[in-house]
C-alpha cells in the first residue's frame, strides 16, 4: 500500500475548556475516499478546520506527503495542494459564477503586480486561460449554464457544487469536502455522489464528512467514526456498520437504512 | 460583444474630461472640476481598498496630507525640486503604509476603523503641531511647479494635468480588477477564510492594496497642494477622511466610475453651498444623510441596474 | 511625587468625560451594532445649552435639565430620522450617517450659539482643595462623583428594571430578543436617549473646568470612541476603564512629556494596543466559527 498523502497524528484541541478533539488520527491515501462520520458536535469540522491550517490544534500533528504541516496557514497548505468546501457555505457573494471559480485558480496564475497594473499581453492571455479552465471545472459540476450569474443566485444544492469546482480549480491533491450532500434533493446526491467518485479516480485523496449514510456506505473506502471529539472506531464500511458501538452510538436509526441500502 | 463596466467607465470618463472645457462657462468652473479630478484621483484609490478589498479607512486623508506637505516642504526646507519632492511624498506615504499596514489590516470591523482614525489624526496632528517646520495651522505656500522650463500656471492647464493623472489612475485600477490581484481582493471581501483556502496569500493582499491606496492618496495631496500653491493641515483632517469615505460609498463601493462621481457630487456640493452661508455645514451634514438613507447602494450601481441587464456588468 | 498626583487628578477628570462618551457609544453599539459619531455633540449641547440658557437668566439647575431634555430629543431625533431610515444599511454607511448628523449639528449649534469659548461658574465655587500636596477642584470631585453616580445609575437600570433587561436581551442577541416580543427599535430610541442623557451630563459636569464650544464634540467622539474600542466595543466596563485610562495616560504624557501632543496619546496607546491585542484590553479573542 502506499504511503498516505494525508495524515493526523493524535490531534486534539480545546474550546474554552471544552475538549472538542482528543488524540484524533487517520492516514488517507491518494485516489481513496476516506470519510469521517459521527453525531452533530463530534468534532469533524474542527478536525477540517485542523487539517486545513484555520485552526492550530493543542496537540499533535498534520503531516501532508510526510511532511509535518501542522504550523503551516491555509495559503500555503493550499499552494502544497490541500483544498476544501465549507459546510456553512463560503461562496464570493458578490461574484459571479465564472469568477468564483476563477479565483480559485489563484495559485496557478502568474501574480505580478507590474504586468497587472499594465495589463501586459501575458496578463490577458492568462485571464483568458483561467477563464477557460473555469468554464470546463463548472461544466463538470453541472453548473455551466449559470456561469455569468451572480453567485448569490444560486439554489443551496448549486452552491454546493460551485465549491467543489473552486477547490478543484486549484488542482488539489487533498480535497476535504465538508457534507457536501447536505440540504440536496436526491437527484442532486446522486450527483455529488458520481463526482466524489470521478474526482478520487482521478488520484485526489478525497476526504468526506457526510451525513448521508448511504453515500457514505456506498463510496467511501475506509470510514472514521467521531464521537464527542473521540475516535470510535475505525475501518471499512463493512467494519463500520457491524461495530455494535457505532451501531449504538450512532447509526441507531440509520443502521437499518444503510444495510439496506448496500443491500 | 458586450460592454463591460471597464469600457463603459474609460468610456464615460473620456467623454466627460474632453467636452467639460467645452461646456464650463469660467475658469472658476475649471478650478472646480480640477479638485474634482484631484478628489477623484484620491477616492479611485481609496475604492481599491474599500470597494474592492472590503478594508475601511477612516484616516486615509493622513496620507493625502503627506503627498500635499511633500511638494510644501521639500523645497522650502531641502531645496529639492517639487515635483521630486512629490515623488519623494508618494515614496514616503507608501512606505508608512508598508509599515503600519501588517499591523493595522489584521484588525476587522470597527478595530480596523479606529486604528486608521488614528493613523490619520496622528498625522494631522503632526502637520497641525510642528509649527516651525509645516507653518502650524495656518498652512504653507508651496512653489511654482515648473517642468523642464515651463512654468505650469492657468486654470486650464491644471484642468488638463489633473484629469490627465486621473486617466492613468483609473487605468490602473482598472486593470487591477482584472487581475489575479483584482479577484483575491474581491474574494477576500466576501469570505477571508475561503480566499486562504484557495490559496490567497490575505495579509499580503491587503498590504498591497492598502500602499496602492495610500500611494494614490498622496499623489492626489501633491496634485491640490501644487494646484493650490497653498496647503493647510486640512487636507489630512478627519473631515477629510471622511469625505474621501463618503465618495466612494455615495458612488458606489466597488464601482471606479462611482468613486468618480462621488468625487465630483462632494466637491461641487460645498460650492454650491456656499450660497447658504451660515447654514453651509448644516446642509452639509443633512446632504451627506439623505444621500446614504436614499442612495444606499450607491449612485452608480444603482443606476447601472435600470440599465438593460449584461449592457453593463 | 505630588506633581504626579495632580496630573492624576486632572487625568481622572477627563477621563471620566471620556469613560461616559465612551458608554454612550457602547450603549448604542449593543443595541444596534451602529457607531454614533453624534456622541461627542451631545456633551456639546450638554455645554452650550446650559451656558447660553444660564446667561439668558435662567437658573443653573435648571438650564442644565434644559440642556439635557435637548440632548435627549436631539439623540431620539437622530435614532428616529437618520438611523431608522436606513435600517438595514452596511456598517460604514451608518457610520457615515452618524457622521453626517454630528456635522448637521454643530452646524445648526453655529447657527444658534457662536464660535467662542464658554464657562459658566462651577457648582461648589474655584477655590482649590489641598489633598496631599496635590489640590484639587471642587468641580473636579462633581465630575468624578458625578460620572460615578451616572454608571451606578445605568446598571441599576441594566439589572434591575424590565426595560434594562430588554436592553441586555437586545445586545446578547437581537433575533432572540425580537422573537420573545422586544421590541428592537424602541430599546435603540432608548439608547440614543439614554446616550444623548448621559452625553449632556458629561458636559454640564465638565464644561466649568475645560469650557466649552461647539467644535468640542468632535475630537471628544473620536477619543471617546478610542476609549470604547480600548476597552473592547460593547464591554460598558471596558468603556469605562478605557475612558479613565486615556484620561490618566494623557494628563501624565501633558505633564511629562509634551503638551502639544497631548491629544495624540489616545490615538497612539489605541494602535499600540491593537496591534497587540486585536481585540482591545478586554475583548473576548474568540476563535473564528467556520
Ligand atoms: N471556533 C469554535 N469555538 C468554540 N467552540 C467550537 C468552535 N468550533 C467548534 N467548536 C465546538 O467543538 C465541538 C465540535 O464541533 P464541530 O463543528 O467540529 O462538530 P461537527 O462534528 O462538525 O458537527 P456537525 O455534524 O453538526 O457539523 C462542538 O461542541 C462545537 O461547539
Ligand atoms: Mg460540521
Amino acid at each position: 500500500m502506499s504511503t498516505p498523502i494525508i495524515e493526523a497524528r493524535g490531534v486534539g484541541i480545546s474550546f474554552g475548556g471544552v475538549r472538542a478533539l482528543d488524540d484524533v488520527s487517520f492516514a488517507a491515501r491518494a485516489g481513496e475516499v476516506f470519510s469521517i462520520i459521527g453525531p452533530n458536535g463530534a468534532g469533524k469540522t474542527t478536525l477540517f478546520n485542523i487539517v486545513s491550517g484555520l485552526y492550530r490544534p493543542d496537540s499533535g500533528k498534520v503531516l501532508l506527503a510526510g511532511e509535518d504541516v501542522t504550523a503551516l496557514p491555509p495559503h500555503l497548505l493550499a499552494a502544497r495542494g490541500l483544498c476544501r468546501t465549507f459546510q456553512n457555505l463560503q461562496i464570493f457573494l458578490r461574484m459571479t459564477v465564472l469568477e468564483n471559480v476563477m479565483v480559485g485558480r489563484h495559485l496557478h496564475e502568474e501574480r505580478g503586480l507590474i504586468p497587472a497594473l499594465l495589463r501586459l499581453p501575458s496578463v490577458l492571455r492568462q485571464n483568458r486561460a483561467t477563464r477557460a479552465r473555469a468554464r470546463e471545472l463548472l461544466a463538470f459540476v453541472g453548473l455551466e449554464k449559470r456561469a455569468d450569474d451572480p453567485a448569490g443566485a444560486l439554489p443551496y444544492g448549486a452552491l454546493k457544487r460551485l465549491e467543489i469546482a473552486r477547490a478543484l480549480a486549484a488542482e488539489p491533491k487533498v480535497l476535504l469536502l465538508d457534507e457536501p450532500a447536505a440540504g440536496c434533493n436526491a437527484v442532486e446526491t446522486e450527483e455529488i455522489d458520481r463526482l466524489i467518485v470521478t474526482i478520487a479516480e482521478r488520484g485526489v485523496a478525497v476526504v468526506l464528512v457526510e451525513h448521508d449514510m448511504k453515500l457514505v456506505m456506498r463510496i467511501s473506502t475506509h470510514i472514521l467514526v467521531l464521537n464527542h471529539g473521540r475516535i470510535l472506531a475505525e475501518g471499512t464500511p463493512a467494519e463500520v456498520r457491524a461495530n455494535p458501538e457505532v451501531v449504538a452510538a450512532y447509526l441507531g436509526r440509520h443502521a437499518a437504512e444503510a444495510a439496506h441500502a448496500s443491500g | 460583444m458586450r460592454v463591460s463596466a471597464r469600457h463603459a467607465t474609460l468610456l464615460l470618463f473620456l467623454a466627460a474630461f474632453a467636452a467639460l472645457p467645452l461646456l464650463l462657462p469660467s475658469s472658476f468652473h475649471l478650478r472646480v472640476a480640477t479638485l474634482v479630478w484631484i478628489q477623484a484621483l484620491a477616492a479611485v484609490g481609496l475604492n481599491l481598498l474599500m470597494g474592492l478589498a472590503g478594508q475601511v479607512s477612516l484616516g486615509h486623508a493622513g496620507f493625502f496630507g503627506i503627498g500635499a506637505y511633500a511638494v510644501a516642504l521639500g523645497p522650502r526646507h531641502l531645496g529639492l525640486d517639487p515635483l521630486l519632492s512629490a515623488l519623494a511624498g508618494l515614496v514616503l506615504s507608501g512606505l508608512l503604509a508598508l509599515l503600519v499596514g501588517r499591523p493595522i489590516l489584521r484588525l476587522r470591523g470597527h478595530y480596523l476603523a479606529v486604528a486608521t482614525l488614528g493613523l490619520g489624526i496622528l498625522v494631522w496632528l503632526v502637520l497641525n503641531s510642528e509649527v516651525a517646520l509645516t507653518g502650524g495651522p495656518d498652512g504653507i505656500q508651496v512653489p511654482r511647479l515648473v517642468l523642464f522650463g515651463w512654468r505650469v500656471a492657468g486654470a486650464e492647464t491644471w484642468y488638463w494635468i489633473t484629469g490627465a493623472v486621473l486617466l492613468l489612475g483609473v487605468w490602473l485600477a482598472l486593470n487591477l480588477e482584472d487581475s489575479p490581484l483584482g479577484r483575491a481582493l474581491r474574494a477576500l471581501h466576501d469570505s477571508e477564510v475561503a480566499a486562504r483556502v484557495a490559496g490567497i496569500d490575505v495579509a499580503r493582499s491587503k498590504l498591497v492594496v492598502f500602499v496602492m491606496a495610500a500611494i494614490y492618496a498622496a499623489l492626489a495631496g501633491s496634485l491640490l497642494g501644487l494646484f493650490n500653491r497653498f496647503v493647510t493641515p486640512q487636507v489630512a483632517d478627519f473631515l477629510h477622511s471622511i469625505e474621501l469615505v463618503t465618495m466612494v460609498v455615495i458612488g458606489g463601493m466597488g464601482s471606479t466610475l462611482g468613486a468618480i462621481v462621488g468625487a465630483a457630487i462632494l466637491t461641487v456640493l460645498p460650492q454650491a453651498l456656499t450660497v447658504f452661508h451660515d447654514y453651509e455645514h448644516a446642509v452639509l451634514g443633512l446632504m451627506i444623510i439623505l444621500f446614504m438613507i436614499f442612495l444606499r447602494q450607491g449612485i452608480v450601481p444603482g443606476l447601472a441596474a435600470l440599465l438593460p441587464r449584461r449592457a453593463v456588468a | 511625587m505630588d506633581q504626579l498626583l495632580q496630573f492624576v487628578f486632572s487625568g481622572l477628570t477627563v477621563g471620566a468625560v471620556y469613560a461616559l462618551v465612551a458608554l454612550g457609544f457602547t450603549l448604542i453599539y449593543n443595541a444596534s451594532d451602529v457607531i454614533n459619531f453624534a456622541q461627542g455633540e451631545f456633551v456639546m449641547l450638554g455645554g452650550m445649552v446650559t451656558v447660553f440658557a444660564h446667561a439668558a437668566g435662567v437658573p443653573l439647575p435648571l438650564a442644565a435639565l434644559l440642556a439635557i431634555v435637548v440632548a435627549v430629543a436631539t439623540g431620539l431625533a437622530v435614532h428616529r430620522f437618520a438611523i431608522e431610515p436606513a435600517r438595514g444599511a452596511n456598517a460604514v454607511t451608518l457610520i457615515i450617517i452618524t457622521i453626517g448628523a454630528s456635522i448637521l449639528i454643530r452646524g445648526l449649534a453655529q447657527i444658534m450659539f457662536d464660535k467662542q469659548f464658554h464657562r459658566f461658574p462651577a457648582f461648589s465655587g474655584e477655590d482649590p482643595i489641598a489633598v496631599l500636596g496635590a489640590s484639587i477642584l471642587p468641580q473636579s470631585l462633581w465630575v468624578l462623583g458625578g460620572a460615578a453616580v451616572i454608571v451606578a445609575a445605568l446598571w441599576l437600570f441594566m439589572e434591575r428594571t424590565l426595560l434594562g433587561k430588554a436592553v441586555r436581551a437586545t445586545a446578547a442577541n437581537r433575533l432572540a430578543a425580537r422573537l420573545v416580543g422586544i421590541d428592537t427599535t424602541l430599546v435603540l430610541a432608548l439608547a440614543f436617549g439614554v446616550s444623548g442623557a448621559i452625553g449632556a451630563l458629561a458636559g454640564i459636569l465638565v464644561t466649568p473646568i475645560t469650557l466649552t464650544s461647539v467644535t468640542v464634540g468632535t475630537l471628544l467622539a473620536l477619543k471617546g470612541f478610542a476609549a470604547a474600542m480600548l476597552g473592547g466595543i460593547g464591554n460598558p466596563v471596558g468603556a469605562v476603564a478605557g475612558g479613565l485610562v486615556l484620561g490618566l495616560l494623557e494628563a501624565l504624557a501633558a505633564g511629562f512629556l509634551s503638551s502639544t501632543y497631548k491629544d495624540a496619546v489616545a490615538f497612539v496607546v489605541i494602535i499600540a494596543v491593537l496591534f497587540v491585542l486585536p481585540q482591545g484590553l478586554f475583548g473576548k479573542r474568540a476563535v473564528e466559527r467556520v
